[in-house]
């Protein structure tokens, strides 16, 4: 009796609280996405929301034996986590099917797994564990290198598993880094590459010199009595004139070619709207039609009708925008914001460097997937196929959330426990 | 901890402005841009058109000329057609193999997920057939449509056809969509709007594979189709069909009408064809075929061509000589065999000695009205010869001949009577004179008149003076036929007083004159024969007339290309029409018999006809000798 007490002690409640909203709110929506007159009951289970019954069944009780587990366990146990992951990330390639072209899951009797979902919370773990060792200065190489490998080496199987979605998820482990003293010109640096690999599809490459050179030019003026800065400002332009150069190569040579269509379609370049174009447009008809109050519950034709692809899964959006409006689209992603924000307060809270480091990890994760998924719906995102966490139908994603975040809430249930 | 706290500002500083950012993109989408709400109408909303059973037809007798038959459009969804046993739908349909790759893949190119037109036009029996097995044919289903159909095989002419619209007209009328069909000829054409009745629209909410999921708000934007109006004609069915039989084997047309009201009761055009031919399938094949006959059978005579009147004229051009006071019962004029003046001479049938007018008319003297003509010209009050040409000409345009009648039938041609300028043009300014011209006093020269125009000089003659514009549909629905001018009298300029004299000489005509041997016992028939030449070869052969003489019913005009005499046939057709509209019963058999059996093939067809029958002759002789040359170098090789 005393050890329940104690499990259920000291929970954040309003993270608890935010994570059972949005995971209602998801069943709701996805219940709508793909209601018709025959399918009535909520266990149907040859329906995706009876299906999503049965996942949300399973999450609740994941999230109960995370927090009856014992606090010490998952940092004691990070590193060991993390190699049973990449393990299983390895065997994908002998036991997986091929779905729509990627191969990273594993069937389990009439369910599908997908190891790429859950690599993420490992992934986190060790990070933090490694991170939280005594003595770790980000200033130095090798932190940095062997902190980049962690992430690296999951997200490349998963790259190879041609699940460049779920890959690029891992980027988001910069904030954490960002915020454990990594330089805040690394950060700096990502942005203005994304900025340059954009300008550099859309605008002619001479007026981009051009405008490179000028900007050097005004810092070169600004700075001329320092010497060491103005080696600093040769070079920087050096290097950004040749990533101008190369993005051609990249664009043309790396990226697959349905990438390279997501990103025209993105930039405006692509506007074949019944092909490459197709899927964002009927997005953006769904959501745009629903106006400020939406069409109401059930009532949204475009998604029903399944004008909109993917529309229990990554396009689950869709289904708030038609129905619910501007109003219910805002309430989404407020809710999502003030989680957001509540984990990133819980974590600063923390006297332990294991759950600071993990809880900006959650958050960091969270805030990728909310960005790309709802932008790529609202065309501000390149079309990656990543669902919106809690929301989106699935099974491996929904827990594989869950267990990112009730590690988190086990952890800051703990922290009074913990001395430092 | 001051550089944690700042970097922790960053952190959520990127997340407040990625979240507010989607915000206002979320706004903008949803509550300014509304092209996105259209963009979802177009999406899920599709009109279903109801097409409406489009008008029947009736005559004055209330006889069904036209009806709406059933048929049925095979119409297929190719994303939807799976596993079809394309060689069983192929003979329940009779296409080939080829035909059904070529029109599937048709369908496809059009759009993959929307229904288009598999086969056209499958009859009933066909689709009785088809419907049994149409759940083994997954993606295909029918849509009912109407096609006309008569059930006598007459009047193809006045009825027109109906086709597909073309698309400069569902260019301009929105009504119109592209693959509608239209009236394109006839009383099809002329009440269009009328028959087509008004279309309804059902809105139907569809989902992306375009499958229907329901009316929208429960029907509540829908609208209901209305059915055509039927018409009801002036036609008489009967008097139709035997136009028709008594015109079977010759080239022209005859109108009848009824002069106390305009109504036309037959208009026939000889050679004709079975209006059913010009429905469903079939239809581009036979159009075809009628299009390339000699003898122009699609041409409808009665309205678009027209002749010299010959004889018939003189009528005229007697009362326009009694109006102006230059001609009266008593005006006698001495005929030699011809009108002589200088070197112009034109000959008369016979030497007819000291005529007056009565008699000119019963004899149909070319001398007598060739003085009568000049003496209308050449009156002391006007100048020059153009303006004494002038005002006949006037007088003749009031008896509804060199204009429109404007009449309910499409494409009615005016008929010709030369203008001056046209005489100026040809001959030179003041280069002519009256007796130039004089030929036109017996209806040759330039003029030219259609048979309903002929027609509608005897009701002029038959009211002493005036017309109603012909017209040939009595009532839509169940209102008169509400157009003001067909319930206007036309009158011409000259005074009904006039009109005794000429209709005594039209009776004589009938009695005792041209026309004796068409007499009918018991009925007052006045009439005028024609013998107009033409530079087609032999005469035509004419009459005018109407009957009974007091109160008349029937006004006639009819045409027999190259038929000779104007009593050889035009009389007697006319005669035999007459007696069966007021009689019912024809009263002489062997005359009857005679007209109906009688070939009057106009010889410029025939030779046409012979010409071509040469050619195809000579091309398949031609294909045999190079089949049998092949067959001969074949057989001495080794």
């Amino acid at each position: 009796m005393r050890d329940q007490k104690g499990i259920l002690q000291n929970i954040d409640w309003l993270l608890v609280s935010l994570f059972l909203i949005l995971m209602v709110m998801g069943w709701v929506n996805i219940y709508a996405a793909v209601y018709d007159d025959q399918h009535r009951s909520i266990f149907d289970l040859t329906q995706n929301y009876g299906k999503q019954t049965l996942w949300i069944a399973g999450a609740l009780l994941i999230a109960l034996m995370i927090l009856i587990i014992d606090g010490k366990f998952y940092a004691a146990f990070s590193y060991p986590v993390y190699g049973i992951m990449l393990l299983l990330l390895i065997s994908t390639f002998a036991f997986s099917r091929d779905v729509k072209g990627s191969y990273g899951w594993i069937d389990i009797g009439s369910f599908k797994l997908q190891p790429a979902e859950f690599a993420k919370f490992a992934t986190n773990m060790a990070l933090a564990k490694y991170l939280s060792s005594l003595d770790i200065r980000l200033q130095e190489l090798k932190t940095r290198v062997i902190s980049g490998l962690l992430v690296a080496i999951p997200a490349a199987i998963i790259l190879f598993q041609n699940d460049t979605g779920s890959a690029l998820v891992f980027g988001a482990f910069i904030f954490v880094l960002y915020r454990e003293g990594l330089s805040g010109n690394i950060l700096l640096m990502g942005f203005i590459l994304v900025v340059l690999f954009v300008l550099a599809l859309l605008v002619k490459k001479a007026v981009l010199f051009g405008v490179i050179g000028g900007i050097a030019l005004l810092f070169f003026l600004l700075a001329r009595k320092n010497r060491k800065n103005i080696m600093i400002i040769i070079s920087g332009a050096f290097v950004a004139a040749s990533l101008v150069f190369s993005v051609d190569y990249v664009y043309n040579n790396v990226l697959q070619a349905h990438q390279r269509t997501r990103i025209d379609v993105l930039l405006g370049k692509e506007v074949d709207l019944k092909g490459a174009g197709y899927n964002v447009n009927q997005s953006k008809i769904a959501i745009g039609s629903g106006g400020f109050l939406g069409k109401g519950f059930l009532n949204g034709t475009q998604t029903k009708y399944d004008f909109v692809p993917e529309q229990s899964t990554d396009f689950i959006f869709c289904t708030v925008g038609e129905e619910w409006g501007f109003m219910g689209s805002a309430v989404v992603i407020l809710l999502f914001m003030a989680l957001l924000y509540r984990i990133i307060f819980v974590a600063e809270r923390q006297r332990s460097v294991y759950t600071r480091i993990y809880g900006y990890g959650v958050a960091s994760i969270i805030f990728f997937h909310l960005m790309i998924n709802i932008g790529m719906t609202i065309g501000l995102a390149p079309v990656i196929g990543i669902p919106l966490p809690f929301f989106s139908y699935g099974g491996s994603s929904l827990w594989s959330f869950t267990i990112l975040l009730f590690i988190f809430i086990k952890l800051d249930a703990y922290r009074l426990q913990i001395l430092r | 901890m001051n550089v944690a706290s700042g970097r922790k500002t960053i952190i959520y500083l990127i997340f407040f402005s990625v979240g507010l950012i989607y915000l206002i993109r979320l706004f903008y989408l949803q509550c300014i841009d509304k092209s996105y709400q259209i963009a979802a109408e177009n999406n899920v909303f599709r009109n279903v058109i109801e097409y409406p059973s489009r008008g029947l037809i009736y005559d004055r007798k209330g006889n069904l000329l036209v009806y709406n038959e059933p048929v049925y459009d095979l119409m297929i969804i190719p994303r939807q057609a799976r596993d079809i046993d394309t060689a069983e739908l192929c003979k329940l349909i009779g296409i080939t193999h080829e035909e059904y790759d070529e029109k599937f893949r048709k369908a496809n190119a059009y759009s993959p997920y929307r229904a288009s037109i598999f086969e056209k036009q499958l009859s009933v029996e066909m689709y009785g057939t088809l419907q049994e097995k149409m759940y083994k044919f997954k993606g295909f289903f029918v849509q009912p449509r109407t096609l006309r159909k008569y059930p006598s095989p007459i009047a193809a002419h006045l009825f027109g056809y109906i086709g597909e619209v073309d698309t400069n007209i569902t260019r301009k009328d929105p009504y119109y969509k592209d693959g509608d069909y239209i009236g394109k000829s006839g009383i099809e054409q002329g009440y269009e709007t009328y028959l087509r009745g008004k279309r309804g629209v059902r809105v139907m909410m569809v989902d992306v594979f375009n499958r229907e999921k329901g009316s929208y708000m429960n029907g509540k934007f829908d609208t209901a189709s209305i059915a055509g109006e039927n018409l009801t004609l002036s036609i008489d069915e009967q008097l139709q069909e035997y136009g028709e039989k008594l015109l079977q084997n010759k080239v022209g047309a005859v109108v009848a009408i009824d002069p106390s009201t305009g109504e036309i009761l037959a208009c026939v055009s000889s050679p004709s064809y079975d209006p059913n031919l010009l429905v469903g399938r079939a239809r581009t094949k036979n159009y075809a075929g009628l299009l390339e006959d000699p003898l122009k059978p699609l041409f409808n005579r009665s309205l678009m061509a027209y002749y010299p009147p010959g004889s018939t004229f003189k009528l005229i051009n007697d009362l326009i000589g009694e109006q102006e006071g230059v001609l009266f019962p008593n005006t006698t004029y001495y005929c030699d065999g011809g009108y002589h003046m200088g070197s112009i001479t034109v000959k008369c049938d016979a030497v007819h000695g000291s005529l007056n007018l009565k008699s000119a008319i019963e004899h149909s003297c070319n001398t007598y009205h060739c003085y009568v003509f000049r003496s209308i010209v050449d009156q002391k009050k006007f100048r020059s010869t153009e303006e004494g040409y002038q005002n006949w000409r006037n007088h003749v345009l009031t008896f509804g001949i060199g204009k429109r009648l404007y009449s309910d039938l499409p494409h009615e041609l005016k008929g010709n009577v030369p203008t001056v300028a046209y005489y100026d043009k040809y001959f030179g300014k003041g280069r002519w004179k009256s007796s130039t011209v004089v030929s036109l006093s017996i209806g040759q020269g330039e003029l030219g008149i259609t048979p309903l125009q002929m027609a509608n000089t005897m009701c002029i003659i038959a009211n002493k003076g005036y017309f109603y514009v012909p017209h040939i549909v009595r009532k839509i629905g169940d209102r008169v036929n509400p157009e003001p001018r067909f319930t206007k009298k036309n009158y011409t300029d000259v005074d009904s007083s006039y009109y005794n004299i000429v209709i005594d000489g039209m009776e004589s005509v009938v009695e005792t004159g041209t026309a004796a041997g068409s007499r009918i016992a018991g009925i007052r028939v006045c009439g005028k024969t024609g013998t107009a030449q033409n530079p087609h070869g032999k005469d035509h052969s004419l009459f005018v007339g109407f009957a009974p003489r007091e109160n008349p019913k029937i006004a006639i005009g009819i045409m027999v290309e190259n038929g000779g005499w104007g009593a050889s046939w035009a009389a007697p057709i006319a005669s035999l029409m007459i007696e069966k509209y007021l009689n019912d019963t024809i009263k002489r058999p062997e005359l009857e018999k005679r007209m109906l059996e009688g070939v009057v093939i106009p010889k410029i067809y025939l030779d046409k006809m012979e010409a071509e029958r040469k050619i195809k002759e000579q091309a398949e002789h031609a294909a045999g000798m190079t089949k049998s040359r092949e067959d001969s170098l074949r057989a001495k090789r080794p």
